[in-house]
């Protein structure tokens, strides 16, 4: 396989793979927060900034598949 | 492709042997912008707010309310919200300015080829890796301070038991993890948002790209709120004496 090619297969696969897992977790994680919404509305205000900032944590695996990834690209 | 996306910020110009980038460029418009405009703001506050006192009032109120109620009210929250709040509102202005319609098609001609004069100042990761350790080696500080040097030192190195030696040790990784999950993620996101506009606009000019467009101005915002609420909530951990490290 030439280098370019496998380069391009690399980065494919590296953000695939990484965005699977952040993928069910922010699911789970909206999806608790909208059952906790919907039982108790008064207490939007409360969960939904919190919500952001476990989504942004769950996600950050998916950013550094990311990160690794346009480093294979681009860097 | 004709796409062009390089992973370090452009270089525009020297000043003897210093490289200017397009980010540390437009960085400092926007630091120098933020001084001189919180001086002017800071003189002219009135007693009777007006239209933009009263908008800026409310936007920092708001962010005062929300660090009180992470951190707890009191001396605390009054000795951290400068902070938090500065970095909020920079990186909250620094991936906004993106937005400015028109500004990616101004290109300035070096001797590297031609560069764009903009670019997200976030999608630099020299500039979010300096902030990032700068509020690491806080968090140290801050740890130091309330702890103490000595019990500071024994939470990392431990050799009382192998399992506290061990721990030790995952803690001392999980410092460092922090440099890299901090900066990697609002690099990330950012980066990630150029690009995929980028793309997008590349594959098809009109319309597509507008709900992409939308999705990174979420992203800016979120990620400017994220950075912050998560470097106060470090602080409010290192800040804190849990029952387990009083006892050691």
């Amino acid at each position: 396989m030439e280098i370019e090619a496998a380069k391009y297969l690399a980065a494919g696969i590296a953000i695939g793979l990484g965005a699977i897992g952040p993928g069910i977790g922010e699911g789970i994680a909206a999806s608790k927060a909208l059952e906790a919404i919907g039982r108790n509305p008064e207490a939007s205000g409360k969960i939904t900034p919190l919500m952001f900032v476990s989504m942004a944590i769950t996600e950050s695996t998916a950013i550094y598949a990311l990160v690794i990834s346009l480093i294979i690209l681009f860097g | 492709m004709g796409l062009n996306i390089s992973l370090a910020p452009e270089v525009l110009f020297h000043i003897g042997s210093w490289p200017i980038t397009n980010t540390f460029f437009w960085f400092f418009w926007l630091w120098l912008f933020l001084l001189i405009g919180s001086i002017i703001f800071s003189r002219r506050i009135k007693l009777i707010p007006g239209k933009f006192q009263n908008f800026i009032e409310m936007a920092v109120s708001g962010a005062y309310d929300f660090t009180e109620s992470i951190i707890g009210p009191g001396e605390k929250a009054k000795k951290v919200f400068p902070l938090v709040a500065t970095l909020f509102f920079f990186i909250l202005i620094a991936n906004l300015l993106v937005y400015i319609p028109g500004q990616s098609a101004i290109t300035l001609e070096t001797v590297g080829g031609v560069v764009p004069l903009f670019r997200a100042i976030a999608a630099d990761y020299g500039f979010i890796f300096m902030i990032t350790i700068s509020m690491v080696i806080l968090f140290q500080v801050i740890a130091i301070i309330t702890t103490g040097p000595f019990a500071y030192i024994t939470k990392f190195i431990n050799l009382k038991s192998p399992l506290k030696a061990f721990l030790g040790i995952m803690d001392l990784i999980g410092e460092i993890a922090k440099i890299v999950s901090l900066s990697f993620r609002l690099f990330g996101n950012i980066f990630a948002g150029e690009v995929l506009s980028a793309v997008m606009l590349f594959l098809a000019p009109f319309f597509v790209p507008l709900p992409f467009m939308f999705l990174g101005l979420l992203t800016a915002v979120v990620q400017a709120f994220v950075f912050s609420v998560l470097t106060l909530v470090f602080i409010s951990m290192a800040s804190e004496i849990s029952p387990e490290e009083a006892s050691v």
